[in-house]
């Protein structure tokens, strides 16, 4: 692999750029691997890069129907933070977010990971008690957090609208100093890379059509491209469509697909510093570095794989960023659009073996995956290069569903569902 | 937005006055004592989460706040029809 350097810039710029390397083969697959991941987002290109940086398993392709990070990788807010409540959830993110910190050396790729802090505001009584005794559960699992009150508020965030005329004031927050945004994209480009160069291989534009599974043990995968594929494991990191591959090996997941949108405005001068979720008013916001505001609303109702959202949904995002934020009343919008997110009944992904041997998945993260790509990466990979759950995913195995060990973090993680 | 004829009011009416609730005709164990763990939890928590032709309960909450099943296409969004709790429905993925 070409190393990005500064030096390798200057040298390239010599030559006017025209001899970079290509970021990632595209090879034909061959007959067999010791891992197949299906689905090429960031999850999935995560786990590849970890089976073989950490485990030594380079002998893995990764399966994708369309083009790699151009799912939910590609369509999220970016928002990275790990002030979860519960135990299980609040180690799983934190890990996620220890990685987060040195990912652009260790893939070489600048990811743009720019910690920036997150504000989750309060807007009632209710929504403090739940800050206080979030932020506090989150020291006790040694992760940052602090709980401001409406005036340190407005010293953070000083155009938003934290007067007592609103419909629901600003009451307060919980800040943590670590959290931010990263580069969706680059995420997902910066594993593909870093995998591809120690031998993984991205086969794009294939579909898988079924799961090739006997006597209770899965052997490969049915392609629409390549015929058959053989795998000793295989690891489905699907998002939105992991029900339909459950389905096809036999099984249901408790999943149900939403489609959660997102809109963009026009590029404006820099503005906001920070972001801003309210789980009460229901948006959140943050700035690009390209200058566009980044809004999230919240998931439409009903089940959906069409990938938009729905104007009513549009609608109650934007009244609620409106009512925070006065002064983006005449901002235009540029674009928006809608992922497919796999919504778990307690909020909290599902890291799992399944009742066919040898094949696992890790999906289920609803509407917040993207914080979590790395560690749901390297989590799963040790999930699958040991063909056991590890000491962190244990607690999302999918049969806390049939036992009742929940991990309930809706409405309890400060999450904008 | 979609247009969704509540077949208790008789009319078509805009998305924003309805809620959807999940999987329909899913029916509760007669004996719950009797379910093992699996079984309750999969009463509880599995769902069908079609690409496709789905069933689905749906409740007018700004109307006649009557609940209602549909028939919709969860990949086009095209409903094919509603019906009455406790009808059947007339268009399924197999027909």
């Amino acid at each position: 692999m070409q190393r990005y350097s500064g030096f390798e810039l200057f040298k390239q710029s010599l030559s006017h750029h025209e001899n970079w390397q290509s970021v990632w083969r595209n090879p034909k697959p061959k007959d067999k691997y010791d891992v197949i991941i299906v689905g090429g987002g960031g999850h999935g290109l995560a786990t590849a890069y970890y089976l073989a940086k950490v485990h030594g398993i380079t002998n893995v392709a990764v399966l994708e129907k369309g083009y790699l990070g151009g799912g939910n990788t590609g369509r999220n807010t970016t928002i990275v933070r790990s002030n979860y409540l519960w135990d299980e959830a609040a180690h799983l993110y934190e890990h996620a977010m220890k990685l987060w910190e040195g990912l652009s050396q260790d893939l070489n790729y600048n990811v743009m990971f720019s910690q920036r802090g997150v504000l989750n505001l309060g807007h009632t009584l209710q929504d403090m008690r739940d800050i206080q005794r979030r932020v506090n559960a989150n020291r006790l699992n040694g992760i940052d957090g602090e709980i401001l009150d409406t005036k340190q508020v407005q010293e953070i965030v000083p155009m938003m609208d934290c007067s007592a005329n609103t419909r629901y004031p600003v009451m307060g927050a919980s800040w943590q100093p670590r959290a931010g945004v990263a580069r969706h994209d680059a995420v997902a480009w910066g594993f593909a890379r870093a995998a591809d160069a120690m031998g993984v291989d991205m086969i794009q534009q294939t579909e898988v059509v079924d799961m090739i599974i006997e006597d209770g043990t899965i052997t490969g995968v049915k392609t629409n491209r390549y015929g058959d594929i053989k795998a000793d494991k295989v690891g489905c990191v699907v998002a939105g469509n992991s029900s339909v591959l459950a389905n096809m090996a036999g099984f249901e997941l408790p999943l149900e697909s939403h489609p959660l949108q997102a809109l963009v405005s026009e590029p404006i001068k820099p503005v906001l510093d920070t972001v801003v979720m309210s789980n009460h008013v229901h948006g959140y916001i943050s700035q690009s570095d390209k200058g566009d505001l980044v809004i999230g609303a919240g998931i439409d109702g009903y089940n959906g794989y069409g990938q938009r959202g729905s104007y009513p949904t549009i609608e109650h995002t934007v009244q609620a960023i409106l009512e925070l934020f006065p002064m983006f009343s005449r901002v235009r919008m540029n674009r928006q659009w809608g992922g497919i997110v796999d919504t778990c009944p307690d909020a909290c992904p599902i890291l799992s073996d399944t009742p066919v041997k040898n094949l696992f998945f890790n999906c289920g993260w609803g509407t917040g995956g993207f914080k979590a790509t790395p560690g749901s990466g390297h989590v799963f990979a040790e999930c699958l290069a040991k063909g056991e759950l590890s000491e962190l995913a244990k607690p999302f195995s999918m049969f806390r569903f049939h036992n009742g060990a929940l991990i309930d973090e809706h409405g309890a993680a400060g999450v904008a569902h | 937005m979609l247009h969704i004829f509540c077949p208790h009011c008789a009319e078509y009416r805009e998305e924003e006055e309805f809620h959807a609730k999940g999987q329909a005709h899913i029916p509760r164990p007669l004996d719950p004592e009797a379910l093992s763990d699996k079984e309750w939890g999969e009463y509880l928590y599995f769902r069908k989460n079609p690409r496709g032709i789905h069933h689905e309960l749906w409740v007018h909450a700004a109307g006649c706040r009557k609940f209602f099943n549909m028939t919709r296409d969860t990949v086009t969004y095209e409903i094919h029809e509603t019906y009455k709790i406790g009808e059947k429905p007339t268009v399924t993925a197999q027909s």
